[in-house]
């Protein structure tokens, strides 16, 4: 039977995939996410897990490693966040190009400069074009359930697709959580052994991977992938679907809450979505009708599921914990306001950089903007920024 | 019987040639021929990489894969960890890269490889600069050397890539020419039958780059090893063996005259190459017979 467990989220990864049985795991540790190399070293010193450990000397080479692995034909295990995973930028896209099913857990932490330890989506944004399918938990049973699930979806033969399944940093991988644990005979039945599917590195059947390739082809192996993509959608609904039926949790592309009758919604992502709603119990009491819409897939967006959830639903809050400088908003922002119908107005807010708190007050800041809004803004709006003296502080001040 | 219609000799596929001159194409087929068709090789872009082949063709009849160009030993250690994490000890995986990919920006990777103990042969082909960009300067590229990046002669020695091996204390490292294919031949059947890493560091001379017609390779190959620029030795459970061993060295000049890269070197920057490279093969013996 399942039973419960205190765990942290970094420890809800490792938990995973130890009962995922990974073969090779090749970490290299970065704050947010060094207890999960810590721990799935310790697990294989202790003979818990059946695992070669490569004490790799960089996140560059902690992703070569385990694509190098996983073509032999094992399931591999690797860990990164922040500065790490924009290390790995290279190398990520050689995981999905050869469309090696790697499930990753990434620990969201924002990107220097300045250095910050904390949380914020700067690191997996900046790999959304990357060719990987991006998850984002809400809390620590999340993390647990959808790293379970992301094998099933990585590995299925119609998506072939490396996912990322994103955690906060801190507000997740560090917060010990009350959460229900699988029995191992559940995950080999659920996730099950590791095939591959496509291509393989076997001197008995030799083939060289991953050559010189020409603009006669890459066109289309590139739509391959966005095909993968395209199936994903399905495949992960169906496994979702089948986790529910197994063990009694629900999950969509796109879950709303209490958007039935809502003048205004926000639209979330990761650990931001439980203090929200909180917010909307607290607001819809005063007799506000406000709801949620968090996005559980970011990679592939689910624009049609989205456009269904919003439904009649005429203001729409984004909430984006990345800057998008340039743009004309934010990654979230772009996306829902690419899926959403002229009529519905979408603003962007900007909340949450490098660890700063996205707490209630922030987030009732959010909602009545959005409930007193007539218009869209011609840029995001910096919520939680004091933008009044902003251009005052630090180094910045002196050559304005 | 061989049939030259369906089968290539060796394990590089038919119609699959380098530079004329090019030294390398003499080395993987050594290389390969040696360690036969249970070895998986990891490739980086550059030259060599045209042995991977094209599109649905590939230059060689092993498993393999390109890597990228700063990783190459980071793959190698992940494919042996994968295969070992099925039982299969047997497979030998290899590295084949050039100095570039070896030396500057592989050198980290490598570095992890070797000081991790990985179960990897990684061969480095030195031909002394980024010959498939366009002869850009390396570290590897010998102090007065003319390429696209320096074109007033390097100023830096070059980098000693068998003192980085040994200082990591690995098994089993070794220099070879092509001017001495059973050396070579020998040394890579040495680096086979090693558990753990191996290294081998085999010059790899290139017309195109040096400046020489292509008819002189074996000479020019012969010329570094007789002048020291070239020091054949290997290193073997903490044991240094000097493999050709030269009376009397010749005249660094007989080796450097007989290519474009070093023209416009005055005497005074002959002299200071010939003495850095005498006092290295006088530290290599040194040590061989300490």
């Amino acid at each position: 039977m399942a039973h419960y467990k205190m765990l942290d989220g970094n420890t809800a990864c490792v938990e995973a995939m130890k009962m995922s049985r990974v073969k090779v795991i090749s970490a290299y540790p970065i704050t947010p996410q060094s207890t999960i190399a810590e721990k799935l070293s310790d697990l294989v010193a202790k003979e818990e897990l059946d695992a070669s450990y490569i004490r790799v000397e960089s996140e560059h080479s902690a992703m070569s490693c385990a694509i190098g692995a996983q073509l032999t034909g094992v399931r591999t295990a690797t860990a990164t966040a922040s500065v790490g995973l924009a290390l790995m930028h290279e190398v990520l896209n050689v995981a999905s190009g050869l469309r090696v099913p790697i499930v990753m857990p990434v620990v969201n932490r924002s990107l220097a400069s300045p250095w910050s330890l904390w949380c914020d989506h700067q690191d997996s944004m900046a790999e959304r074009d990357s060719g990987w399918i991006q998850l984002y938990c809400e809390n620590v049973q999340d993390v647990y359930d959808t790293m379970l699930m992301s094998y099933r979806i990585a590995e299925h033969p119609d998506v072939l697709t490396p996912v990322m399944v994103c955690l906060d940093g801190f507000f997740l991988s560090h917060s010990m959580q009350k959460l229900v644990v699988a029995e191992q005979v559940e995950v080999d039945e659920f996730v099950g052994e590791y095939t591959v599917n496509n291509l393989k590195l076997d001197p008995a059947d030799p083939i060289v991977i991953n050559n010189l390739t020409g603009s006669n082809e890459i066109t289309e192996m590139k739509y391959q992938q966005a095909v993968g993509f395209e199936k994903a959608k399905k495949v992960m609904q169906d496994v979702f679907a089948e986790f529910g039926r197994k063990f009694g949790r629900q999950k969509s592309l796109v879950e709303g809450y209490r958007t039935e009758d809502a003048e205004a919604v926000i639209i979330s992502l990761g650990s931001m979505s439980g203090t929200i709603k909180h917010v909307v119990n607290e607001l819809r009491e005063k007799g506000y009708k406000v709801g949620i819409v968090k996005i559980v897939s970011f990679r592939p967006f689910p624009a049609a599921e989205l456009k269904e959830v919003i439904g009649t639903i005429k203001k729409v809050a984004v909430i984006d914990r990345t800057t998008g400088f340039g743009g004309q908003g934010a990654p979230l922002w772009m996306e829902t306001r690419a899926a959403l119908n002229q009529n519905v107005l979408v603003k962007n807010y900007i909340a949450g950089l490098a660890g700063r708190d996205i707490h209630t007050g922030t987030i009732e800041k959010v909602f009545f903007d959005i409930l007193a809004s007539e218009e869209e803004s011609e840029k995001p709006i910096w919520i939680d920024c004091d933008t009044e003296n902003a251009m005052k502080i630090r180094e910045v001040y002196k050559y304005v | 019987m061989f049939n030259l219609n369906t089968e290539s000799k060796g394990y590089v596929s038919h119609g699959v040639s380098a530079c004329a001159g090019c030294g390398m194409e003499l080395i993987i087929r050594n290389v390969l021929e040696v360690l036969g068709e249970d070895t998986t090789i990891v490739i980086p872009p550059g030259c060599s990489a045209l042995f991977c082949g094209y599109g649905i063709e590939s230059g060689i009849k092993i498993s393999g894969l390109q890597g990228n160009l700063e990783n190459s030993a980071a793959y190698a250690s992940g494919i042996s960890r994968g295969y070992e994490a099925q039982g299969n000890f047997h497979t030998k995986v290899i590295a084949f890269a050039g100095d570039g990919g070896t030396l500057d920006i592989g050198l980290q990777s490598l570095s992890g490889m070797m000081e991790r103990g990985e179960n990897v042969l990684y061969i480095c082909y030195d031909n002394e600069a980024y010959m498939n960009t366009g002869i850009q300067g390396s570290s590897a590229s010998p102090y007065g050397a003319r390429t696209t990046t320096t074109p007033g002669g390097k100023k830096q020695q070059k980098k000693d890539l068998l003192g980085i091996a040994m200082a990591h204390n690995i098994p089993y490292c070794a220099s070879a020419s092509i001017v001495n294919i059973p050396d070579l031949r020998k040394k890579v059947k040495k680096a086979r039958e090693v558990v753990g890493p191996s290294l081998l560091h085999i010059q790899c001379p290139c017309p195109t780059g040096w400046g020489y017609d292509t008819s002189k390779s074996i000479e020019v190959c012969r010329n570094a090893v007789q002048s020291g620029a070239w020091v054949l030795y290997e290193y073997e459970d903490g044991k240094l063996t000097i493999s050709t061993k030269i009376k009397e060295l010749k005249p660094l000049k007989d080796y450097l005259i007989l290519q474009k890269r070093f023209d416009g070197m005055n005497d005074e920057e002959i002299e200071t190459l010939e003495a850095y490279v005498r006092e290295q093969y006088h530290q290599l013996m040194d040590i061989a017979h300490s």
